[in-house]
């Protein structure tokens, strides 16, 4: 954590709800090539957390930083360098996954090197993309939501709970995923009640309330 | 960098997907879009059964109701403009686009105004007719409207967009909303009667127009910060 302009910085931020603290000034940064695990207790505030980092929640204090800039100021750089996974997955389920996952594409204006179907393909949904989402079954409409990752460009990816109610065999590919993605230079936040074991780069622990980062090796 | 040189025609082409994704929704929950129609021509239809049926009162009434008509059917398909987007996350996912906001909200109001507006306007003749108003009644009627009821869906947004929030919105949206249609109301319906009376129009073409001109640019500004409000 020695670039001071690179990747995102967390400045001092305290997050409240309702009349409780959740966390009072948090601090850190997030460079190219680190994960951070954001976990804590339900209702510790890790969505709020994750929510504040994307720009969609305002904090109490602090503020959020993009390559050394507020993220206010820099929105479309931020934002296209941004692929921010909430618990609601976003999917229409009256379209199909193929169309779905044209509309994110053209939301995010992410130029992909690898097509739809292509995506589709590798989170195992081929076959799939003709139906309605609607009739799939809850692990492949979170499959749905995460073909995106495999659409995007963006370098930074934060990620709230992405393994519900995902098989074994799609955790694998997404942990595959985020190596990959990590190795690239790439940055990932993520929480999860599931342990998260990733072969690549620096790998931090943030365990709300506490405001303290832990390396894990 | 090669991003942000063709970010203009990619803002383009997601306000196009945004539009053509929004129709086949509201294609394949086509059912939906029936409620707001069919109670448009239902009150104007009892207006000859409660009232009365005879010739010369309808026909001083018929703007009036219509536009009253339309502008209810109007208010009451707005609940479905930004709802379902708000419950399934795909509003926060338009929020986190590096595109315009206040574009992406245009494209869904003038998706919305597709699917409710434009089958009123093509209603209207019908219960004209009904209501014995004379062509250049119906014609006027047909013209108000298309001026007017993308009107009441760009300032509809700012109105659904500020209440989404909350449990019982529908209340306030009312509030909120009807202040501002009173104008579309009274410039059309009197637009309507004057050119039944034949007398000129363009005055009240003219202030329709305006404030149709007006909202079109200040509404979707409006309404994407109210959203932006919402979704927090």
């Amino acid at each position: 954590m020695t670039d001071a302009t690179a990747g995102l910085h967390i400045k001092s931020i305290s997050c409240t709800r309702g009349y409780r603290d959740l966390f009072t000034d948090l601090d850190f940064h997030l460079c190219p090539g680190q994960v951070l695990r954001v976990e804590g207790k339900n209702g510790s505030g890790k969505t709020s957390l994750l929510r504040i980092m994307a720009g969609l929640a305002q904090p109490l204090e602090g503020e959020v930083l993009w390559q050394g800039r507020k993220i206010q100021h820099v929105e479309s750089d931020y934002l296209e360098n941004l692929l921010f996974l909430g618990h609601r997955a976003a999917i229409k389920y009256e379209l199909t996954p193929l169309e779905n996952l044209c509309m994110a594409k053209s939301l995010h204006g992410s130029k992909a090197e690898n097509g739809i179907e292509e995506a589709l393909y590798q989170v195992g949904l081929f076959g799939f993309e003709d139906i309605p989402c609607g009739q799939l079954s809850a692990g492949q409409k979170r499959r749905v939501a995460l073909a995106q990752l495999f659409l995007t460009r963006a370098r930074c990816w934060i990620l709230d709970e992405p393994y519900t109610s995902l098989d074994v065999v799609a955790v694998a590919m997404l942990e595959n995923l985020f190596t990959q993605h990590i190795n690239n230079g790439g940055m990932l936040v993520i929480t999860s009640h599931q342990p998260v074991t990733l072969q690549a780069g620096e790998q931090y622990r943030l365990v709300l309330p506490k405001t303290e980062l832990e390396a894990l090796v | 960098m090669s991003i942000s040189a063709n970010n203009a025609p990619s803002s383009f082409s997601a306000f196009i997907a945004l539009i053509k994704r929004d129709l086949m929704l509201s294609y394949r929950h086509r059912n939906e879009l029936l409620n707001p129609l069919l109670f448009f021509v239902i009150v104007v239809t009892l207006f000859p059964l409660g009232v009365s049926p005879e010739k010369t009162l309808l026909q001083t009434m018929a703007p009036g109701v219509i536009w009253v008509a339309a502008l209810l059917a109007a208010m009451l398909s707005l609940d479905t403009l930004f709802k379902s987007d708000y419950e399934d996350g795909t509003l926060e996912q338009m929020m986190l686009s590096p595109h315009s906001n206040a574009l992406l909200v245009l494209a869904k109001i003038i998706s919305h105004w597709l699917v409710t507006g434009v089958p009123i306007i093509l209603l209207a003749p019908l219960l004209g007719l009904f209501m014995f108003m004379s062509a250049e009644g119906v014609g006027t009627l047909m013209l108000t409207l298309l001026l007017g009821t993308p009107i009441l869906s760009l300032v509809g947004a700012i109105g659904m967009a500020l209440t989404l929030g909350l449990n019982r919105g529908g209340m306030l949206l009312s509030l909120l909303v009807l202040p501002l249609y009173i104008p579309v109301l009274i410039f059309s319906a009197n637009a309507v009667d004057a050119s039944m009376a034949g007398l000129e129009i363009k005055g009240q073409l003219y202030f329709l127009g305006a404030l149709l001109v007006l909202s079109i640019t200040l509404a979707p500004l409006a309404a994407a910060t109210a959203l932006k409000i919402s979704v927090e």
